[in-house]
């Protein structure tokens, strides 16, 4: 996809959509949807910085007990240790800083990989009633 | 669907009223132009109404702590009103719900300025 705003709607549509399909109910619908947005907005903007030569590769994939998205950019790269907290008092009035913060809290994991250039993004929420999600709810 | 916002005066207070999304581009551009013309016109007491805000993203909630900071430095005050529960429940997780002065009522919110 091209490093643009369109792209960045365009990504939250389909995983909306997917979303539905998977049978997740509308709250973590909106959940997986602004994940998909930060995550896009990370990408396009902190990655790519708009870049018209530079591309994002976005997938979805169903497996029946995950919805998995993952998200590459490339650009400089992105060390996850290195975001501040935006809890902590002195961070709380920043204007920006929240999106990984958001990211994590609607998904059940989150994984970053370094890419040459770039980063990379997987985002997994786990289909409510499949085993997986079973599991996690017994331990 | 884009943001568009109004602005009214009720009894010395500015009241915006918001709808679409508050998001990375257009959206959050909307209201830091809005907050910006406010204070440039000398208006102290802003009551941002979000009822028909459907979505903010963590540009938008930027937008919002950027707005509230603003009108302090310039010794006002911003207040919100009547959010959604989306809204409400972001502002929740992002520790931000007890930094803004949220009100629910717009006559009770009018009367809680400071004038």
């Amino acid at each position: 996809m091209e490093s643009t705003l369109e792209s960045v709607n365009k990504a939250e549509e389909m995983a909306d959509q997917l979303a539905i399909q998977a049978g997740f109910d509308e709250d973590v619908r909106d959940g997986i949807t602004m994940a998909v947005r930060e995550a896009m907005i990370n990408a396009v903007l902190h990655g790519n910085a708009y870049d018209p030569g530079k591309r994002v590769n976005l997938t979805f994939e169903q497996n029946g007990h995950e919805l998995i998205i993952t998200i590459g950019d490339e650009g400089k790269g992105l060390d996850p240790d290195e975001v501040p907290d935006p809890l902590a008092p002195e961070n709380l009035m920043k204007q920006s800083g929240r999106g990984i913060f958001l990211i994590r809290a609607f998904m059940d994991e989150v994984r970053f990989r370094k890419l040459e250039p770039g980063t990379e993004i997987t985002l997994i929420k786990r289909i409510p009633g499949s085993e997986l999600d079973r599991q996690e709810a017994s331990t | 669907m884009s943001m568009k916002a109004s602005t009214r005066q009720v009894d010395g207070v500015t009241i915006v009223d918001l709808s679409g999304r508050i998001t990375l581009g257009e959206g959050s551009t909307v209201l830091r132009d809005t907050v910006k013309d406010l204070l440039g016109k000398g208006a102290k007491h802003i009551l941002l109404n979000l009822g028909d805000v459907s979505y903010i993203d963590s540009s938008g909630i930027g937008e919002l702590v950027s707005a509230y900071t603003s009108v302090q430095r310039q010794g006002g005050e911003l207040k919100l009103l009547h959010l959604t529960k989306k809204v409400h429940d972001l502002l929740q997780i992002t520790k931000l719900y007890t930094v803004f002065d949220v009100q629910e009522d717009e006559p009770n919110a009018i009367k809680s300025f400071v004038k």
